[in-house]
């Protein structure tokens, strides 16, 4: 089995988010970046179909030069090549068809990416891979065995999950549950020395259409402060709740 | 040339979402001089769209689509979009709309734009303001496409009623068959979903244990409520993953969040930003929780929660 597990390099959660250039870049300054935590489910995942039912793992980044310690830490968890399309990821539609590029020349029966990336959030670029290269499809994935060329995936769904059956190819919008956050993986030093001298090729873009442009950034007017109720006097916040914020 | 939209239903019953898209569907339509046109799948009451301004109602009943499967789903959007000429389709923010979301992206070859929280800033060229960030930013995003997708966020725009006579037409898409089939469903029927809730009512760590859950059920019964919990408490396993809400969990943009012995990480204040009235309850008074909260209650869950039922109790029977 040849799986591809797609890879966004994004901020880390904690990051501070702020913008640069009249507000139309992100502000990558003092910013660690990671890999998208929804992708390292996926990857985590992958790496164990690889040791049990002994697949080869891949793993791609449509990005500049400044993704590739991110993609050497996949490497380093057990990947056993990595592939960086040399652009910058514009749009979802951009990115999918890159992927699908090389999707198409590495016939994988496998693809795993994460349900979104936490930087834009936008959650298509899984979808719009799947139907551009005719793949079955299965988005919040929280669980994953396959048999031959069958798949059985459970899907998180508003207020509970269903079990889905499919064949390969698949690609996989994944998330936490199809691995827990105990059984992801930080790379020892042998899995270090090791990445270092595993495959890292960079391909050029093929096209570049888009259907989206990117405009400014802005951010959420600072909140008013909390208003304190004390803990004896609880019939306050009810009548706070139901008078002045309508919410109950 | 109408506005397309997905009225997503739940044993026959329109969601709320569904309501929710429609609105914000009529506003575009406004804006562009044109109507909405929705698609029900195996509904049994097409017309109460109209209340929401849906002018026609492309009616479909069909048993191969009892059960939401996404590319079959996204056919019969496809065929509909192709029949009325749409250049815009509205779509919720339910975890349906977002499976079948990138898939029409891809089918109809569209332009779209997740997690829309208002009405597009301009028609032309088409842009569009969404949350990004899990809520820590906003972003505009031109549309460059011919057929437009906006995926809304639950709960933004609200319901705008607009009482319209919709008319309801039967509609027979050809394609309904799907490689992807449901096995098997497993999902709480007694319970709201923290996506369809007007209330979440959730816990962290300061709870102790699973076994002192029964406080947060109990309160989120009196309102109505779904639980939730924080990442930590997944983690553990003292609650399912599914109830897990933040920056990699699920984003809640509910009425009303109550949350109680959860501190407040950046994560989770993202993941929960987007609901209108926060409440905190916290030993903690540093807590970050009651910088991002709406109002806040500095004590012991186990003491103000059991009071805090008993008084909503009394409340909700002196107000129904």
């Amino acid at each position: 089995m040849k799986i591809l597990v797609c890879i966004s390099h994004v901020p880390d959660t904690t990051s501070k988010i702020n913008f640069v250039e009249n507000d139309t870049q992100f502000d990558t300054n003092g910013v660690s970046f990671i890999i998208n935590p929804n992708d390292e489910f996926g990857l985590t995942r992958a790496m164990w179909f690889k040791e049990k039912q002994g697949a080869s793992v891949d793993v791609v980044n449509v990005g500049d030069a400044s993704t590739e310690p991110t993609l050497r830490k996949c490497l380093a968890i057990g990947a056993d090549n990595a592939i960086r399309v040399n652009a910058t990821p514009t749009d979802s539609f951009f990115v999918a068809s890159q992927l699908a590029e090389v999707a198409k020349n590495g016939n994988y029966d496998l693809i795993i990416a994460g349900r979104e990336s936490i930087d834009y959030n936008g959650g298509v670029v899984q979808g719009i891979l799947a139907e551009l290269i005719n793949a079955n499809f299965v988005n919040t994935c929280v669980g994953l065995e396959i048999d031959g060329t069958s798949a059985t995936a459970i899907r998180e769904i508003d207020g509970g999950k269903e079990t889905l059956k499919t064949s390969l190819p698949l690609v996989i919008g994944g998330q936490k549950g199809l691995v827990e956050e105990s059984d992801l993986r930080i790379p020892n030093m042998r899995g270090i020395m090791m990445a270092r001298k595993k495959p890292l090729s960079v391909i050029e873009p093929t096209g570049n259409d888009t259907h989206t442009e990117a405009g400014n950034f802005s951010k959420p007017a600072p909140k008013g402060s909390v208003t304190l109720v004390d803990a004896n006097n609880l019939d306050q916040l009810i009548e706070l709740l139901h008078k002045e914020a309508k919410a109950i | 040339m109408s506005i397309l939209i997905y009225a997503e239903t739940e044993n026959g019953i329109f969601k709320k979402a569904a309501f929710e898209v429609a609105s914000y569907a009529k506003g575009v339509a406004d804006a562009l001089g044109t109507t909405v046109t929705a698609v029900t799948i195996n509904a049994t009451n097409a017309s109460e769209l109209g209340k929401y301004g849906v002018q026609k109602v492309l009616d479909v009943t069909n048993d191969n689509l009892k059960t939401f499967t996404a590319k079959s789903y996204t056919e019969v959007m496809t065929e509909a979009a192709t029949q009325e000429n749409s250049t815009v389709v509205v779509l919720s923010s339910s975890a349906d709309s977002k499976y079948l979301s990138g898939l029409l992206a891809g089918k109809l070859k569209a332009g779209i734009a997740s997690n829309v929280v208002k009405l597009p800033i301009s028609i032309s060229p088409f842009t569009v303001e969404r949350t990004a960030f899990t809520n820590k930013a906003f972003q505009q995003t031109t549309l460059t496409t011919d057929v437009k997708i906006i995926s809304v966020s639950n709960n933004a725009y609200g319901l705008v009623e607009n009482e319209t006579s919709a008319e309801i037409i039967a509609f027979s898409p050809s394609n309904t068959t799907d490689a992807v089939e449901v096995v098997s469903v497993d999902k709480a029927t007694d319970k709201v979903s923290i996506a369809d809730a007007e209330v979440v009512v959730s816990g962290g760590r300061g709870l102790k244990g699973p076994e002192n859950w029964h406080l947060i059920e109990d309160l989120a019964d009196v309102l109505g409520a779904a639980t939730a919990c924080s990442k930590p408490v997944s983690d553990m396993g003292w609650r399912p993953h599914g109830e897990h809400v933040g920056q990699t969990g699920k984003p809640v943009a509910t009425n009303l969040y109550i949350a109680i012995g959860i501190s407040g990480a950046i994560q989770h204040l993202a993941g929960v930003s987007a609901s209108k009235v926060k409440v905190v309850i916290n030993t903690d008074p540093e807590a970050p929780f009651f910088k991002a909260a709406d109002y806040g209650v500095v004590g012991d869950a186990f003491e103000v929660v059991p009071q805090l039922i008993e008084k909503l109790k009394a409340f909700k029977a002196a107000n129904s």
